[in-house]
């Protein structure tokens, strides 16, 4: 098992040194010039020079790369060259917004999708189970962005009830913050639900049509107990690992999600530093984003290898 | 096998709506009620009439026309995003599952990198490195697929190479590329079929994102997601805007979803027993 | 007498209660967040329109109508030939870190800004500075290398404020001023807050705390203000929505002037672009009336050249290529330009040119025009367009007031060379008597609207949104500011 996990750490860290390589020089071929955008058209030649000078952009490339991974490695993420303060503090800000966004995303996703597919599954058939794998079929088609405009539509303008956009942060109270988060994780979160709902009721339906299950069946358990003492936990290996795939969508939502509702996530952030070349906190959210999902699919890889009983066995 | 597929719903549907979106497209090449980018500054923001089936925008453009130039546009970019998917994962997956060993190990680690970045940010990235437009957003979209096939295709091709009558062609002195060709690609292209269908739909999903946020196909050519993003500002004064754009989305989406289902189910009888 | 007491207290209570209700902090609404608050440091009009006659202040500023006004120079004496400036400035100003303001602070400021490694945007106002001098604490003595008809105008731009010289270096996040407001917090993404500063030289401002808020968004803006959440936008995104404000009492709608000379620059030196001809034909196909009309929802007012209406001297050449598609086609005609010509036209972000474009591609291709779209960053907008000059045309609203030398300068993107105008310009830079200056100003736009180095298309309106009870807001945008100084709430 240590061997196990250590070779999987290896390799995840492998991969996040790639994927740093790949976003640094990705971003040395994007045209403009960071010190030229943030002087503007008045500006002469020798400020621009004199500003690169001091945002070290006229060192070697090799040195800037080092430069910056040593500075992650240490937890130093730079400074803004827009901003002018620590992207650390930049992302802190952020992250506020996106995760508590995509957890409850997550949170919604799961809680409306297992029910549903196991219920699904238990009446299979049946119109109940028509019904809801019908609006699940229409739930997958539907883009997050155009749900969450339909979601301000009615609730937002047609009932006032929910705000439009913005977000209030943290300072006033969880409620109006959280308030604020609800359409725009309903809208991330039911396509996902959708899809999640699918999985479940194809796992259940599975699992319940496998020998262990059947066997409990002619021992006299009931068909609910059966359900849900062995089909739905031995179902739940696919579901946890397609939740772990999920969130990498999510991120990737949240990107477009965030700029529907205009909320000040991690999302908009990477519009706003690409649009101004703030390389360095491009390349520090890029790099965090795909080191987080490598790190939530390593995780989801041992939940599952934990929760799948053959493989506890042999463990 | 015939028979069955006519008793398969989803198939029925997906293929139908499918089909009517494919000819949309095609008619919009030839023929809409208005040209699509023809403006029409007195009648702005008009809401449906016999005129204007679904409206005008807020230049006055017929949204009915823009719909269905959207459709040309959004099949197209998905199109080809899939193609260059599939051009180069199919080949880089079959490769793998040929040459067992380090080319194998290679080809896929490079797909888990390739999976670390969210989709739809390395997209952004891309569009952003090489300027907004349909030719980046379809290269952006097909970059993410070639992973997807080359995964696809390893998996699938890995248990027809253990067969034998490919072992006996391999013996025989048979190339890998030959083998691969003639053995390999046709034992599997029904997988690949269905994978490729769930892939156009979500290419048209990423089509339309990218869209959204101005990354995607550029004016005066129509684009659903540039629709709804527009009519986001006018969303006080016309919320029908949109409406009907979005549904355009959802209809291709799920057109091809329930062919991608029925397709499977026509192909795995043991998933069939699943669904 | 206890009962006395009691009353008064309660009464004191009661008054305190009544003054708490009326308000005195103001939020107010920006599109774009600054990208830090250093105006010395920086080209951005987010800069500016947060901390311009709130926390900086220069020797100089302007009012809301584009005057000079005295600032931390309370008077200044020229002598007759232009070259010296003398400004007497106000005596026991400190700034908000407590650094003492008098001549040497000018020294600095100004020295920083001309310095070799500044980081001024705008370098070019210090150009003609010679020297400064400090002949006592509170007088200081500024001479020219050549007389500058617009030196007092330019020393109360937001560039050209004074900042302490213990914290300049800190100013981007910590913005350091004498003015009647000071920093307090920054929530990056979403606003910058400033409370009262009470030992300002000045008389007090009436709010207590203004808030500027961050919402680029034109249906985020539009919900952020119908809640209530944002008491003015005084550069509404969304003209769109404004019928729906001008229907409700609570608010005030103010359409005011702004300095943006919004254009389709060409390319000059490329061809077809080099053919007058070409310029003409693409101007005539142009109705700016219906322009205004759908890109802008009819807010913005028709320019000839490049110059706003609001600014002294201005002359109507709005005329000189009426709109007229046949002959803007005879015009191509003659200049060899076959129909289905194809020209790329680069759009930045703001709505103004990306909603500009599809319009102008619409009329264009009335006169066989085909105009390729390219929406750009500001990024790419400034380094392949200004910087490289690599392009054909370009939508763009240039904001800074009275910039009428651009067009004389030896390198500009325009390419525009004119030996006729260049000349006209030295002469106006010289004129040191006010009626020939008027003069020259308006012969510079005549020359301009001649050549037509660029389509010149409307002045930006300033569509501001505010809570009806709000006084004092500035309506103009003579230059980027939201001067909250003299704002106040009705009772």
């Amino acid at each position: 098992m240590t061997g196990f996990l250590l070779r999987r750490l290896l390799i995840l860290l492998a991969t996040l040194i790639a994927a740093s390589l790949v976003v640094f020089a990705v971003l040395q071929v994007l045209p403009g010039d960071p010190a030229a955008i943030m002087l503007g058209t008045g500006a002469r030649p020798d400020t621009v020079a004199a500003l690169r000078h001091r945002l070290g952009l006229d060192a070697p490339l090799a040195l800037r790369y080092l430069r910056w991974i040593a500075g992650l490695a240490t937890g130093d993420f730079g400074i803004s060259y827009t901003y002018s303060v620590p992207v650390r503090t930049l992302i802190g800000e952020r992250v506020l917004v996106s995760l508590p966004l995509a957890v409850l995303a997550i949170v919604l996703s799961t809680a409306i999708a297992i029910p549903v597919g196991v219920l699904a599954a238990a009446r299979r058939g049946r119109a109940a189970d028509a019904a809801m794998m019908g609006v699940a079929q229409v739930g997958v088609a539907i883009p997050n962005f155009w749900l969450g405009l339909l979601l301000i539509l009615l609730f937002a303008i047609r009932l006032p009830w929910l705000p439009a956009s913005g977000f209030p942060g943290w300072d006033g109270g969880a409620w109006p913050a959280l308030r604020a988060l609800i359409l725009p994780a309903l809208a991330l979160g039911l396509p996902q639900g959708a899809i999640l709902a699918r999985v479940t009721r194809a796992a259940v339906i599975e699992t319940l049509g496998e020998d262990f299950v059947r066997t409990a069946r002619a021992w006299g358990l009931s068909r609910r107990a059966a359900l849900w003492r062995h089909a739905v936990p031995n179902a739940l290996v696919p579901v946890v690992t397609l939740i772990g795939l999920q969130f990498s969508f999510l991120l990737a939502g949240t990107v477009i999600v965030e700029n529907v509702f205009t909320l000040p996530g991690l999302g908009r952030l990477v519009f706003q530093a690409i649009a101004q070349r703030d390389l360095i906190v491009v390349q520090d959210l890029v790099v965090l984003l795909a080191g987080s999902v490598i790190a939530v699919n390593f995780v989801v890889d041992l939940v599952a290898a934990w929760l799948d009983p053959r493989q506890r066995l042999a463990a | 096998m015939k028979g069955s597929a006519w008793r398969s719903p989803s198939l029925l549907a997906g293929a139908a709506i499918t089909a009517v979106m494919v000819a949309v497209a095609l008619l919009s090449l030839v023929w809409t009620p208005y040209r699509p980018t023809a403006m029409d500054f007195v009648h702005r923001l008009a809401p449906p009439s016999a005129v204007h089936p679904l409206g005008t925008d807020s230049f006055g453009r017929d949204v009915l026309s823009m719909i269905m130039a959207g459709a040309q546009s959004s099949l197209t970019v998905a199109l080809i995003a899939v193609a260059v998917g599939a051009g180069l994962g199919i080949p880089l997956g079959a490769l793998a599952a040929a040459r067992a060993g380090l080319l194998d190990d290679l080809v896929m680690r490079g797909c888990d990198l390739a999976f670390a970045f969210p989709a739809l940010l390395t997209a952004v990235m891309i569009t952003a490195l090489a300027g907004p437009g349909a030719g980046n957003a379809m290269l952006a979209i097909g970059i993410f697929n070639i992973p997807v096939f080359a995964r696809v295709t390893r998996g699938a091709a890995r248990g027809v190479w253990a067969r034998e009558y490919v072992l006996a062609a391999r013996a025989a002195g048979r190339g890998d590329a030959a083998i691969s060709v003639v053995h390999v690609l046709p034992n599997i292209a029904a997988v690949l079929m269905v994978q490729a269908t769930i892939q156009f739909a979500l290419a048209i999903v990423a089509d339309a994102g990218l869209s959204y946020v101005g990354l995607g196909v550029q004016p005066p050519q129509p684009s659903w997601g540039r629709m709804l993003n527009e009519a986001q500002t006018f969303i006080w004064r016309a919320p029908l805007l949109a409406i009907f754009p979005g549904l355009a989305i959802m209809l291709a989406v799920l057109g091809l979803n329930l062919l991608g289902d029925g397709l499977q189910d026509l192909l795995d009888p043991r998933l069939r027993r699943a669904r | 007498m206890k009962r006395m007491l009691l009353a008064l207290a309660a009464g004191a209570l009661l008054a305190g209660a009544g003054a708490a209700q009326a308000k005195d902090t103001l939020t107010l609404g920006m599109v774009l967040e600054p990208p830090h608050l250093d105006p010395t440091a920086g080209a951005a009009s987010a800069i500016r329109e947060v901390t311009y006659a709130n926390i900086y202040e220069g020797l100089t500023r302007i009012d809301r109508t584009g005057a000079v006004q005295p600032a931390l120079a309370e008077s200044w004496s020229v002598s007759p030939n232009g070259l010296t400036y003398s400004f007497k400035l106000v005596a026991g100003v400190k700034f908000h870190d407590g650094t003492p303001f008098d001549c040497s602070v000018v020294q600095f400021s100004y020295g920083r800004a001309m310095a070799p490694d500044s980081v001024n945007a705008q370098k070019q106002l210090f150009e003609p500075i010679a020297g400064i001098a400090c002949p006592d604490r509170f007088t200081a003595v500024v001479t020219l290398k050549r007389p500058s008809a617009l030196f007092l105008f330019d020393m109360g731009w937001g560039d050209a404020v004074m900042v302490s010289p213990k914290s300049a270096a800190t100013d981007k996040t910590n913005p350091v001023g004498t003015g009647p407001f000071r920093f307090r917090q920054w929530v990056h993404g979403d606003r910058v807050e400033l409370e009262r500063n009470p030992d300002y030289w000045g008389s007090q401002p009436k709010l207590k705390a203004v808030t500027f808020k961050f919402v680029s968004d034109p249906s985020a803006a539009t919900a952020a203000v119908l809640a209530g959440d944002i008491d003015a936008f005084p550069l509404f995104p969304a003209p769109e929505a404004i019928d729906q404000f001008r229907a409700d009492k609570r608010f005030a709608v103010h359409v005011g002037t702004t300095e943006g000379k919004t254009i389709v620059a060409l390319n000059n030196a490329r061809k077809p672009f080099d053919d007058i001809r070409v310029r003409r034909a693409l101007t005539y196909a142009i109705d700016r009336t219906q322009l205004i009309e759908a890109a802008q929802s009819g807010f913005g007012k028709p320019i000839g050249s490049h110059y706003v209406p609001t600014d002294p001297g201005y002359v109507d050449l709005t005329g000189t290529y009426p709109y007229d598609p046949a002959k803007a086609k005879a015009l191509l005609a003659e200049a060899g330009v076959k129909p289905g010509t194809e020209i790329t036209l680069m759009l930045p972000p703001p709505p103004y040119a990306r909603r500009g474009g599809e319009v102008i591609a619409a009329m264009w291709e009335q006169v066989g025009i085909r105009a390729k779209l390219v929406p750009i960053e500001w990024a790419q907008w400034l380094d392949q367009v200004f910087k490289r000059t690599d392009y054909d045309a370009t939508i763009i609203s240039h904001t800074e007031a009275r910039d009428l030398d651009i067009y004389a300068r030896d390198k500009y993107y325009f390419n525009y060379h004119s030996d006729a105008y260049r000349a006209l310009y030295q002469t106006y830079v010289q004129a040191v008597d006010p009626k020939a200056q008027t003069d020259l100003i308006g012969a510079l736009q005549k020359k301009l609207a001649e050549d037509e180095p660029n389509v010149f298309l409307f002045a930006l309106a300033a569509v501001g949104v505010a809570d009806a009870r709000l006084r004092g807001l500035w309506e103009n945008q003579p230059i980027p500011a939201n001067d909250v100084t003299g704002v106040s709430w009705a009772e």
